[in-house]
């Protein structure tokens, strides 16, 4: 009885540091997400397909190409930056007067657009960098480094955007329009000029994400969706642009999706997500953070 | 009540598509025909609470719960889908309840409304997904083929009784359509959309209101998922269930008009005929060709024509005779009772 409580507990600690290295990529998913939204009050449906085509870029450059993984991280990053500018300018910017359902919706048909787009072009083949970091044993647990490597990047990657954001006249103004939308405009702040960088910083984000999930995940035209979701829930639990709350709501959810799998499968663990974030919609409908009207 | 010359459109309409079957026999255009008329009632079904401002995402779940308990109770249990349609529809309609009543209460509008009911049919897929054993996880799920009595098991292997059905359906939601546009929820759940707080006021029972709508949309898209699942004796999560589906009705219904009766229909026979138009012209060879082409035109069509096509087109024939409401900022009611 004593061994099996050693070996559980062991287990247990493993999945629960195991869901805190997740929670840091899906924290930087959640945070590209909270930034279009708060900044231009638009939800990019499409934003894990976003995600799809780095990976893909990255497995083209680094696999095809023979890019060292390092080079290829920055190209992909600046690509899905610009895709991210691109589907800003293309799709959103002509429907931003047009009623919210409208946006949404046009961004779900660019996700469409997009995994028809990755199955026209790659075909529906699972494919990966061939790139196998060695295991970290501590212990009796394990950990990969790809995602302990994820994690570090992740969080490098978030203190680099909060620094951006406090400390330069462009995040500042960024900052500033999400609280004010109106009077920025007369501030002589040039709100197109700002959305676009927005979109191409959120882009930005899906790119680091794509280079940090590319080592762990296949890829696949419909990756976007295994977790393209969680990333809304996150979101949305966190506070729709509560860059705080979805932080926190990011790593909620990885623990829960962590010690779940722990139990049984996977899925199951996702499960046990959806149907927490359904009880906090009773609790707290409006984000963890978020005062009570 | 409805004009006379609307009456006889109708009575004429109606007669022509029932006689159809016995005239025209060719049975692939008859499938595709049975389809639209399944895929017209689910997303009829949608828009009954889209058109008033409650898009949801989730209605991918109530059908695939429609499908998979008709098609469970039917193989595990040997239940009927005479038994087993209503118990999926009660299903789905309980959690549509579930899920309805903290948004409505606690005010969840707008974009927090999707995101939570995209979150419903992300959950419904993972379910099935995960209880593989009993459902077949991703690969599908096939009711047993009865060797007794087909009406009790409702399966038909003739195109045309399934023809017969698929239209009672889906005049079934055409009904039920413009009884909900006749009633005093119609003025309510207007009233809602366009200021929830002013609604209120008035008198106006903002929770119930909205948990009425969507628990009629929740039963009668479990209601199509359950007929999809007896025509095509074949489901899997993605057919019926998730996110696909759910963005799949919302276009169509935009794309064919969400404040008319037809518009829902139209959008089904606009997009069906679009994917097999596109799937037979690149052919097996260009696999993803058509939804790219799909995806595209979805884009386009909602940034140049927000109001549907048939939305649009009526609105070209009828001058504008009142205001258009906040909720339909884009859009202008055209359809209306009494004319």
């Amino acid at each position: 009885m004593q061994a099996f409580l050693d070996v559980f507990d062991i287990y247990l600690l493993e999945a629960v540091i195991n869901g805190i290295l997740l929670g840091g990529v899906l924290a930087l998913l959640a945070l590209g997400l909270n930034l279009i939204f708060g900044v231009i009050d638009v939800t990019w449906i499409c934003y894990a397909e976003l995600v799809m085509i780095g990976m893909y870029a990255m497995y083209f450059l680094v696999q095809v190409y023979g890019v060292s993984y390092f080079v290829a991280a920055p190209l992909t990053i600046v690509l899905v930056a610009l895709l991210g500018a691109a589907l800003h300018y293309l799709v959103i910017a002509p429907l931003l007067t047009a009623p919210p359902i409208n946006q949404l919706l046009a961004t779900g048909g660019v996700l469409f657009v997009l995994q028809s787009f990755a199955t026209v072009a790659f075909g529906i083949d699972f494919r990966n960098l061939g790139i196998r970091l060695p295991v970290l044993a501590f212990g009796d647990m394990n950990f990969s480094y790809a995602r302990l490597l994820s994690f570090l990047a992740a969080l490098v990657g978030m203190v680099a955007v909060y620094l951006f954001m406090t400390r330069t006249f462009t995040g500042t103004a960024i900052r500033a329009i999400s609280q004010d939308r109106q009077i920025m405009a007369l501030m002589g702040v040039d709100t197109r000029r700002i959305y676009l960088i927005t979109s191409a910083l959120g882009g930005a984000l899906a790119g680091l994400a794509a280079c940090l999930l590319v080592l762990q995940y296949d890829v696949h035209p419909f990756v976007g969706l295994s977790f393209g979701p969680i990333t809304f829930l996150i979101c949305v639990l966190g506070g729709l642009g509560n860059f705080i709350g979805g932080f926190i709501a990011a790593f909620v959810f990885a623990e829960i999706i962590s010690l779940g799998g722990l139990f049984s499968d996977l899925e199951w663990g996702y499960v046990l997500a959806f149907a927490f974030f359904i009880v906090m919609m009773f609790i707290r409908p409006a984000g963890l953070l978020a005062r009570r009207r | 009540m409805m004009g006379q010359g609307r009456l006889a459109a109708w009575g004429i309409g109606l007669a022509a598509l029932v006689a159809l079957p016995f005239l025209y026999r060719d049975p692939y255009h008859l499938h595709i025909l049975v389809l639209i008329l399944i895929w017209s009632f689910a997303y009829t079904s949608w828009s009954m609470m889209g058109r008033f401002g409650l898009v949801s995402l989730g209605h991918g779940g109530f059908m695939g719960i429609g499908a998979y308990v008709t098609a469970l109770l039917w193989n595990h249990l040997g239940w009927s889908p005479w038994i087993g349609i209503p118990v999926s529809m009660v299903a789905a309609g309980a959690l549509a309840l579930i899920v309805g009543y903290p948004c409505f209460r606690f005010r969840i509008t707008g974009h927090y409304f999707v995101l939570v009911t995209l979150a419903l049919s992300g959950i419904v897929l993972q379910v099935i997904t995960a209880t593989r054993d009993y459902t077949g996880g991703s690969l599908g799920y096939t009711p047993n083929r009865t060797s007794g009595n087909k009406l009790l098991a409702l399966q038909f292997d003739d195109k045309t009784t399934w023809y017969l059905i698929a239209l009672g359906v889906w005049l079934f939601g055409i009904v039920v359509w413009h009884w909900v546009d006749r009633s005093m929820a119609r003025y309510a759940l207007e009233a809602i959309s366009e200021d929830e707080d002013a609604a209120a006021a008035a008198g106006v029972d903002v929770t119930a209101e909205k948990l009425k709508i969507t628990l009629l949309s929740a039963l009668m898209t479990a209601l199509a998922g359950a007929i999809y699942c007896q025509y095509q004796m074949f489901i899997t999560p993605d057919t019926v269930s998730g996110i696909a589906v759910s963005l799949q009705m919302v276009f169509a219904a935009i794309v064919g008009g969400l404040f008319v009766s037809l518009g829902p229909t139209f959008g089904a026979v606009i997009t069906i005929l679009l994917a097999e138009t596109l799937r037979i012209g690149f052919g097996t060879k260009a696999v993803g060709w058509d939804n790219l082409v799909y995806g595209v035109l979805l884009v386009l069509f909602i940034i140049f024509l927000p109001k549907g096509i048939l939305g649009s087109v009526l609105d070209r024939l009828k001058p504008q005779r009142k205001v258009p409401r906040a909720h339909e900022q884009e859009a202008v009611q055209v359809a209306r009772p009494g004319t």
